[in-house]
């Protein structure tokens, strides 16, 4: 019970903030990846580093429970769906949490995404054995491993560095890049220009 | 309009946070293959059996899931109508959207017009290959590049490497004209 009023309370949360910083609104996602207005770009690089700060500080100071850490397993399908993904979320302007938000927050869009996105995930639970057989979702790298040793995370590493000083330092590193990057790296995409621009 | 991203990325920084120190890191794309199995094992009911040790699927992919189509309300499931929920009371407080915005975005129909069925023609061919890919992946920008690089999840990294490495191509190649978004 305790776990479902989280869901509802995190979940609300997120799809709300997601609405807020404008990842839910397709001319959003599609000018931060023609590069012409990075602004989104840097609020994921910034979220990416203060969630990374706190949760490393958080367990160096031991506040953070280890455990609830929940690595995924690195194969060569992770880089082709990330490919895959890629290419939809371009085109369509969402991913799956934002096609929810989208379509709840009144985009018709969206819901074509969602309609869309059921029928991709059906045809690969149906072409799944496939996948299986060809050898790429066998991992690599050690599968399901972090950068650094997080200590007490019982997650193997690929290097022997301390995984949570590490990802303090990586949290850093993101925030600084967020306060770098400059507002757009395209001066202006090749066509015409908007006039009200 | 879109918050500062100092303010909104620290919004979402906490929020990604939360769910890890309460719970678990933040995924979604799972629950399309939950809703798939709702549907599919109303329509047929032997898809998702309860056995001695749990619940089972015929599908091989959908076997390991089978407990959550079996009980959907579990966290991930109800965590992804949440969204919608925060996501529609959200829109609302800050006056909705446009009819025009509400059938398809600024920046599309400043490339491609004002046609609403070419706009739900791709989002939707949009929507099959992103949930597809994101399976094959398994995870999406939630839980492969925002809760995967967060943790330094190797997996993050590759995800992240190819989502990118195709969605700039493709912005570049679609997206020529500016709008006013």
């Amino acid at each position: 019970m305790t776990s479902l009023l989280l869901a509802l309370v995190i979940g609300a949360a997120f799809g709300a903030v997601l609405d807020r910083v404008g990842a839910s609104n397709p001319s959003l996602i599609g000018k931060m990846l023609n590069l012409t207005n990075l602004n989104l770009a840097k609020t994921i690089l910034l979220a990416i580093g203060v969630g990374s700060v706190l949760m490393f500080g958080g367990q160096m100071l031991g506040v953070v429970d280890v455990g609830h850490m929940s690595v995924k397993s690195a194969y060569a399908g992770v880089f082709i769906g990330g490919l895959m993904l890629g290419a939809g979320w371009a085109a369509a302007g969402y991913c799956p949490g934002t096609g929810v938000v989208a379509a709840a927050s009144g985009r018709k869009d969206a819901l074509f995404f969602i309609a869309g996105g059921l029928l991709g995930a059906a045809a690969y639970m149906v072409t799944y054995p496939m996948w299986k057989s060809s050898g790429v979702l066998e991992p690599v790298l050690g599968g399901k491993v972090t950068l650094g040793a997080v200590p007490g995370s019982g997650i193997d590493a690929v290097t022997a560095l301390p995984g949570d000083s590490l990802g303090l330092l990586l949290g850093a590193a993101f925030i600084a890049v967020a306060f770098t990057l400059p507002e757009r790296l395209v001066s202006r995409p090749s066509g015409h220009r908007h006039p009200a621009e | 309009m879109a918050l500062n991203w100092k303010i909104g990325g620290l919004l979402l920084g906490l929020v990604f946070f939360a769910a890890v120190l309460l719970v678990k890191p933040i995924g979604v794309s799972t629950q399309f293959v939950i809703l798939d199995g709702i549907i599919a094992n109303a329509v047929n009911p032997d898809l998702v059996t309860q056995t001695a040790d749990g619940f089972a699927s015929t599908n091989a992919y959908l076997d390991k899931y089978a407990k959550s189509v079996a009980n959907p309300l579990n966290y991930g499931f109800v965590f992804v109508l949440a969204m919608a929920v925060g996501g529609l009371l959200s829109s609302l407080a800050r006056g909705g959207l446009s009819r025009a915005e509400r059938s398809s975005p600024a920046l599309w129909r400043g490339n491609f017009g004002d046609s609403a069925v070419k706009r739900y023609v791709v989002a939707f061919l949009g929507g099959f290959v992103v949930l597809y890919g994101a399976r094959l992946a398994g995870g999406c920008t939630s839980g492969h590049m925002m809760s995967g690089m967060m943790q330094t999840a190797v997996s993050g990294y590759i995800f992240a490497a190819g989502a990118f490495g195709a969605a700039i191509p493709v912005a570049l190649l679609m997206y020529k004209k500016e709008a006013i978004a």
